[in-house]
């Protein structure tokens, strides 16, 4: 590990705090990453100097403002490596991202008969948008399996299912349960040839990987700003511009107009169609700023430094007694999921909490996987870029003591 | 070992925790009902013999965190026997015990579930069971969850 990395953690001052009269050891960046300082500035910056709504304002305020929230949107195209601005639609998160699909795009193409096809490992928010989506059309689910334990997805299958009735493959690119990496690329041309289009639930890879829409050749990505160094309540929705511009709104209101009147209204393009009322500028400008935060790093380096980090986990965890490991034993992203014999995980997470270590235990909106893994719930240890080795060793340690005190 | 932590997790509580009682389904069971913490999967089922007013018997099984199933465990021994109305009375005390921390009067072995006041997020964890066991007495149809009561 260069010594830069440790340096890293001087970027974050949430981390220099003691939890329960210890250091904390925060391991819960699957659900939510820490924030540099550099996004914690802009944002109070943008509230001191250049607040005002966006778009439609004439005023200096009001064109900086603009001026920010679009410069966003480009950056975060580039991130990607999108084709153009337009094909980046802020939302608040993964969640509305999928949601908005669903509904827009379900509500336009999906008919009774027709397939939506989903993994077995989809967290919540990939399978309930697109339940209520089937139910008013009449559209079917069906899901590609995992293969047990080691939570890789059963390619064998993949052919059977993806017939021609399947309208649109929507799958996780990083599991936030198991770890794994799906690989994106290789079910993206497969839904491809299949006549699919594909919608990749990036929420888990987008700040720990280079990701790049068109090397995964993927129609819609949805991702959040939260889980990659921005702030919570902004998100992304990207998708190829001829699907956006022939996809009905979502929400009607302000700024997603050309002209109103009493019983009928003309829509902008995307991807003002769909940020209908005030956007969510400022975190859009903050997340801006953690993209430039990140690419100053190097995603590819955030990648390997994590995957080492599971990697290091995933053995020394794998020496505990009475611990099962979830999820791939070889290449994984940067979290590791376990259910320990002796002890529930809520009763895990509580000793962890109690030595400074924010884990998180339970499902992980992940229900359907939990039931085919035979699990109630599991804990999660989830690492990002100023995470270190020594805090995994705290974390084991930590976790001894646990097993011996329920008599392990 | 913080002291909060050897105060929640009580010998009481572990014992229960590893050795439940009254664990399993009740085949003579006239009222069963389900207990639900859909925030971490925590599952409770709470089988009631009752006689007239009168618990005569009960089980429970499930699973989850310590926590919920030594309070089950420790329900179950603690109402039978009991009347409707005093199993309600039991639960104001042990809802009372395990928001404030405050032991009661009389000596109960209820009162080892008073560290859980220092942790909030479990008390739902602890009083499970206990909305199974009073929705059972009531015949109430629907399944208990912790997301409709206020603790």
């Amino acid at each position: 590990m260069p010594s830069s990395w440790n340096s890293l953690r001087d970027d974050f001052p949430i981390l220099h705090q003691q939890v329960n009269g210890k250091p904390l050891v925060y391991l819960d960046n699957a659900a939510t990453t820490q924030k540099p300082r550099v996004v914690i500035e802009a944002l109070s910056h943008f509230y001191e100097r250049d607040n005002a709504n966006v778009h439609r304002g004439l005023h200096a305020l009001s064109m900086r403002s603009t001026d920010h929230y679009e410069n966003a949107r480009s950056k975060l195209a580039r991130f990607i490596n999108a084709q153009a601005p337009e094909e980046i639609v802020f939302t608040r998160g993964t969640t509305e991202s999928i949601n908005l699909v669903a509904a827009s795009w379900g509500s336009a193409n999906l008919k009774a008969g027709d397939v939506i096809l989903l993994t077995e490992m989809e967290h919540h928010s990939n399978i309930v948008p697109w339940q209520l989506i089937a139910q008013r059309t009449g559209a079917k689910l069906r899901y590609i399996p995992i293969t047990g334990d080691d939570g890789l997805l059963d390619l064998s299958q993949i052919d059977r299912l993806l017939t021609p009735e399947v309208k649109l493959f929507a799958f996780t690119h990083v599991s936030n349960t198991l770890g794994t990496i799906n690989p994106a690329a290789e079910l993206c041309a497969r839904a491809r040839k299949a006549g699919a289009l594909t919608l990749v639930d990036a929420a888990q890879s987008i700040g720990h990987m280079p990701v790049d829409v068109r090397a995964l050749g993927c129609d819609f990505l949805a991702f959040s700003g939260h889980k990659m160094a921005g702030v919570a309540g902004i998100g992304v929705l990207y998708g190829r511009r001829e699907l956006l511009d022939a996809m009905p709104p979502y929400q009607g209101g302000g700024g997603m107009i050309n002209h109103v009147e009493l019983f009928e209204s003309s829509w902008k393009p995307s991807p003002e169609r769909f940020e209908a009322g005030t956007p969510n500028f400022a975190d859009a400008y903050a997340l801006g700023v953690a993209c430039d935060y990140l690419e100053g790093i190097g995603r590819a380096r955030i990648k390997s430094h994590d995957g080492e980090l599971a990697e290091r986990a995933y053995r020394a965890l794998g020496e505990l007694p009475g611990i099962r490991l979830i999820g791939p034993p070889g290449e994984r992203g940067g979290l590791v999921s376990f259910a320990l014999r002796d002890v529930h995980a809520h009763d895990v997470v509580t000793f962890a909490d109690q030595d400074g270590i924010a884990l998180r235990g339970g499902h992980h909106c992940n229900q359907p996987l939990m039931k085919k893994l035979g699990l109630a719930s599991t804990a999660r240890a989830s690492f990002y870029l100023y995470n270190t080795a020594e805090e995994i060793d705290v974390l084991v340690a930590s976790l001894r003591r646990t097993i011996r005190f329920f008599g392990g | 070992m913080s002291s909060e932590l050897t105060e929640l997790y009580q010998q009481v509580i572990l014992d229960h925790n590893r050795r439940p009682r009254n664990r399993g389904r009740l085949p003579t069971a006239n009222r069963v009902a389900h207990g639900d913490n859909p925030t971490c999967g925590d599952q409770c089922h709470v089988y009631l013999r009752l006689d007239g007013d009168r618990i005569a018997e009960i089980s429970f099984d499930g699973s989850g965190c310590a926590i919920s199933q030594a309070s089950a465990s420790l329900m179950t021994t603690q109402l039978k026997g009991k009347t409707a109305a005093e199993a309600q009375e039991l639960y104001r005390q042990f809802h009372e015990i395990v928001t404030t921390g405050k032991e009661p009067e009389e000596i109960s072995d209820l009162a080892a579930f008073a560290g859980v006041h220092a942790f909030p997020a479990r008390i739902k964890c602890a009083t499970l069971g206990w909305h199974a066991a009073l929705n059972a007495l009531k015949g109430e149809p629907a399944p208990a969850t912790t997301e409709t009561h206020s603790d």
